[in-house]
C-alpha cells in the first residue's frame, strides 16, 4: 500500500503539521512519499522520494496548478491514497483532485479501524465509518488526531515534478495577518468563553461578569465573534487564538472540533450547557448541565460571598 | 450574471441524535430541519452581489432533498432569490459527495452561470467537498473558506481564511465557484412581505433519477456515537444545588478566589 502526502508550505515554511501525515501513515503501514511545493532547503526530512515543484514558480498558493502538480506526481507514484490535512488547502485541492481522478474521497479522517475510517459527522457529536469503494482514495486527515511523536529526520530525495504550460486563472495577491487589538488572551490564567448559547449580545455581559469574578478574561466562539458581540481577539479556536489557561470555563458552548483544538490544553475546564450531550463535555473536567441564564448568575451571588 | 447557490437542510444540531434501523445514519423522524448556517452566507452573498449591480443579476436556489427541502429554498427565495430548484432525492444521505456534486453538475451543465455560491460545508457531514468537486466537474475555478468577495465586473476579489487567523487573497475572473466560511457577511432575516412574495416565485422540481449519475464512490458502513472517554463529572439537578458544587469546585480552581 503506497501513501502520496501532502505537505504545505506558507509564508516560506513549510508547515510542520506536515509532519501528522507522516504519522497517520505509519498508522496505515503504507510506503510512504511526500509532494512538496516549496523551496528546495525546506524540503521535509524524511528518508524517502519527495516529489517537488518550486513555489517560486508555481506560487504558494495556486490551487488550479498544485492541482495539475499533484497529478503529475500522481501518475508517477501511482499511490493507493493521496493524503491532505484537513486544512484550508486541503479544501481548495482534495475534491478538485477525486473529482478529476473519479476516485473516492474520505474528509476529516479521525481514525483507522479494519472496516474504514472515522471521521466525525453532525458537529462532532456522531461518526461515521467510510470505506473507500474505488481502489485509489483521496484522504484528509483531522489536523491533530494523528500526532508526530519526536523529531522529523533524513534526508529527501527530490523527484522534481513540472508543468509544460503554468497558465494559471488565479492571481494571488498576497497575505494579511488577522488583526490583534483589545487583548492577548495567551497571558490569561483564567477564561471564561461565551458561545452562541447566550442567546443575544446583552447576556454576553452575564459572561463576562462570571469572568471578572473569577479574575480572568472573557473569550468567545467564532458565532459570537462574527455576530459582533466581542472582539475578534477574544475568539478562541483554530481560526482564533489558541489559549492554555489554568481554568476554562464554557458557557453556553457546543464544544466543536475548530473550538477545542483552542482550549484543550487548558489545565481545567468547566463546561455550563444546557445539553447533556454536547462534545464539549468529552473534553470537560466539570460539565454542569443547566441553562446559563439561570446558572451564573446563582454562581456569581455565591462568588461574592 | 448568472448566480446558482447550492444549499441544504440540515437537523438542528442541538438535537439529540439516534442513528436509524440501517445503522448508517441518523433517524430524521423527530428532528427539527433548518437550513446549513454557511449556506446563509452563500445566499446571502450572492443576494449582495445582486444588489451591487443594481440587480441586474439572476440567482437561482437549488437544493437536493426530500420534500423538507422546500422550506429551505423558500428561506433562501425570501432572502432575495429569484428562482428556487428541488432535485428530489428521498434519501439524499445515500448519495455521496461525489454523486451530489455529480447532480449539480449535470443540472448547472447547460445553463451558463457566471458564479456559483456554496457552503464551506454542511453541518451533518461536513465533508467540504461538493464545491470543490462541482468546480471540478464543471471546469471552473474554485477558491474554499471564503470571507471576503468583492466583484468588480468579471473579475473577483476574494479574501480566504487560513489557519490561525490568516487570510489570502487573491484575484480571478469568472466563472468560479465560491465555498463560503462563517463570517463572510451578516445574512439577513428574511422580512415578512418578501416571505409572502417567495411564495409567488418560480419553483422547478426534478427527480434525482432526471440526472443519470453513477455509482457512489464511498460506501457508508455504520454511523455510531462517539466513544464517551475520561468523561469529567457530570453535575445535573436543581439550580442552587449546582451553583454551590461548582463554586466549591471554582475557589480550588481559580487563583484569584483562593
Ligand atoms: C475552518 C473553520 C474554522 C473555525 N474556527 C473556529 C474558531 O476559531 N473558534 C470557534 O469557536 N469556532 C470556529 N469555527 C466554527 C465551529 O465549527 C462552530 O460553528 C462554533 O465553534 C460553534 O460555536 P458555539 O459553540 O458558540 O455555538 P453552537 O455550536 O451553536 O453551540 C451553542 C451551545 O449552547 C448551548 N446552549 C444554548 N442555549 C443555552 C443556555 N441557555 N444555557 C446553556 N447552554 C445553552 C447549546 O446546547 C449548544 O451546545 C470554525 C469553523 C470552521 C469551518
Amino acid at each position: 500500500m503506497k501513501a502520496l502526502l501532502i505537505a504545505e508550505y506558507r509564508q516560506g515554511k513549510l508547515l510542520e503539521s506536515t509532519y501528522e501525515l507522516l504519522a497517520f501513515a505509519e498508522r496505515l503501514g503504507a510506503e510512504k512519499a511526500f509532494f512538496f511545493i516549496g523551496a528546495e532547503a525546506e524540503a521535509p526530512h524524511f528518508d524517502g522520494k519527495v516529489y517537488f515543484a518550486e513555489a517560486a514558480k508555481y506560487g504558494e498558493y495556486n490551487p488550479d496548478l498544485h492541482k495539475r502538480l499533484v497529478l503529475e506526481a500522481v501518475q508517477k507514484e501511482s499511490p493507493d491514497y493521496i493524503v491532505f490535512l484537513h486544512s484550508s488547502y486541503g479544501w481548495d485541492l482534495a475534491p478538485r483532485l477525486a473529482a478529476a481522478l473519479k476516485i473516492a474521497q474520505v474528509s476529516e479522517i479521525v481514525g483507522i479501524t479494519a472496516d474504514g475510517f472515522e471521521v466525525p459527522a453532525c458537529n462532532a457529536k456522531m461518526r461515521r465509518l467510510l470505506k473507500p469503494v474505488t481502489a485509489q482514495a483521496v484522504l484528509t486527515i483531522q489536523s491533530g488526531a494523528f500526532s508526530y511523536q519526536g523529531e522529523p529526520g533524513g534526508t529527501p530525495s527530490l523527484v522534481p515534478v513540472e508543468l509544460a504550460d503554468s497558465a494559471s486563472r488565479i492571481e494571488f495577491i498576497g497575505y494579511e495577518a488577522a488583526e490583534k487589538k483589545e487583548v492577548d488572551l495567551a497571558r490569561a490564567e483564567v477564561i471564561v468563553s461565551a458561545g452562541r448559547g447566550v442567546g443575544k449580545k446583552e447576556n454576553v455581559e452575564i459572561v463576562a461578569a462570571l469572568a471578572r469574578a473569577l479574575g480572568g478574561e472573557l473569550g468567545a466562539t467564532r458565532p459570537v465573534v462574527d455576530a459582533g458581540w466581542a472582539d475578534h481577539s477574544r475568539q478562541v479556536g483554530s481560526s482564533g487564538q489558541t489559549v492554555a489557561p489554568k481554568l476554562y470555563v464554557a458557557c453556553g458552548i457546543s464544544g466543536s472540533i475548530q473550538h477545542i483544538a483552542g482550549m484543550k490544553k487548558s489545565d481545567f475546564i468547566v463546561a455550563i450547557n444546557k445539553d447533556k450531550d454536547a462534545p464539549i463535555g468529552e473534553v470537560a473536567n466539570v460539565l454542569v448541565v443547566a441553562d446559563l441564564l439561570q446558572f451564573i448568575p446563582a454562581l456569581l451571588a455565591r462568588l461574592s460571598k | 450574471m448568472k448566480i446558482l447557490v447550492c444549499i441544504k437542510q440540515v437537523p438542528d444540531m442541538e438535537s439529540r441524535f439516534r442513528v436509524n434501523s440501517a445503522g448508517t445514519w441518523y433517524e430524521e423522524q423527530d428532528l427539527a430541519f433548518r437550513l446549513n448556517e454557511y449556506d446563509e452566507y452563500a445566499i446571502e452573498q450572492a443576494v449582495r452581489v445582486k444588489e451591487g449591480l443594481g440587480g441586474a443579476a439572476d440567482i437561482t436556489v437549488l437544493s437536493i432533498g426530500p420534500d423538507r427541502a422546500v422550506e429551505a429554498i423558500k428561506k433562501g427565495l425570501a432572502m432575495g432569490g429569484d428562482r428556487g430548484v428541488h432535485i428530489k432525492a428521498d434519501q439524499p444521505h445515500q448519495m455521496d459527495a461525489w454523486q451530489i456534486a455529480s447532480l449539480i453538475a449535470a443540472f448547472a451543465r447547460d445553463k451558463n452561470f457566471d458564479l456559483i455560491f456554496t457552503g464551506l460545508q454542511s453541518q451533518d457531514r461536513g465533508s467540504g467537498q461538493v464545491g470543490g468537486m462541482v468546480a471540478e466537474l464543471l471546469g471552473f475555478a474554485c477558491v474554499t473558506t471564503v470571507v471576503g468577495f468583492e466583484l468588480n465586473g468579471a473579475v473577483a476579489a476574494i479574501r480566504r481564511e487560513m489557519e490561525g487567523g490568516l487570510r489570502g487573497v487573491v484575484r480571478l475572473a469568472l466563472p468560479l465557484v465560491v465555498t463560503c466560511q462563517l463570517g463572510l457577511n451578516t445574512p439577513r432575516y428574511p422580512t415578512l412581505p418578501n416571505i409572502m412574495k417567495a411564495k409567488q416565485k418560480e419553483l422547478l422540481t426534478f427527480q434525482a433519477a432526471d440526472f443519470p449519475v453513477g455509482d457512489s464512490l464511498v460506501q457508508t458502513e455504520k454511523m455510531y456515537p462517539p466513544e464517551k472517554k475520561g468523561r469529567g463529572l457530570v453535575l445535573e439537578g436543581d439550580v442552587n444545588e449546582l451553583a454551590d458544587k461548582l463554586a466549591a469546585i471554582l475557589k480550588e480552581k481559580a487563583p484569584a478566589l483562593r
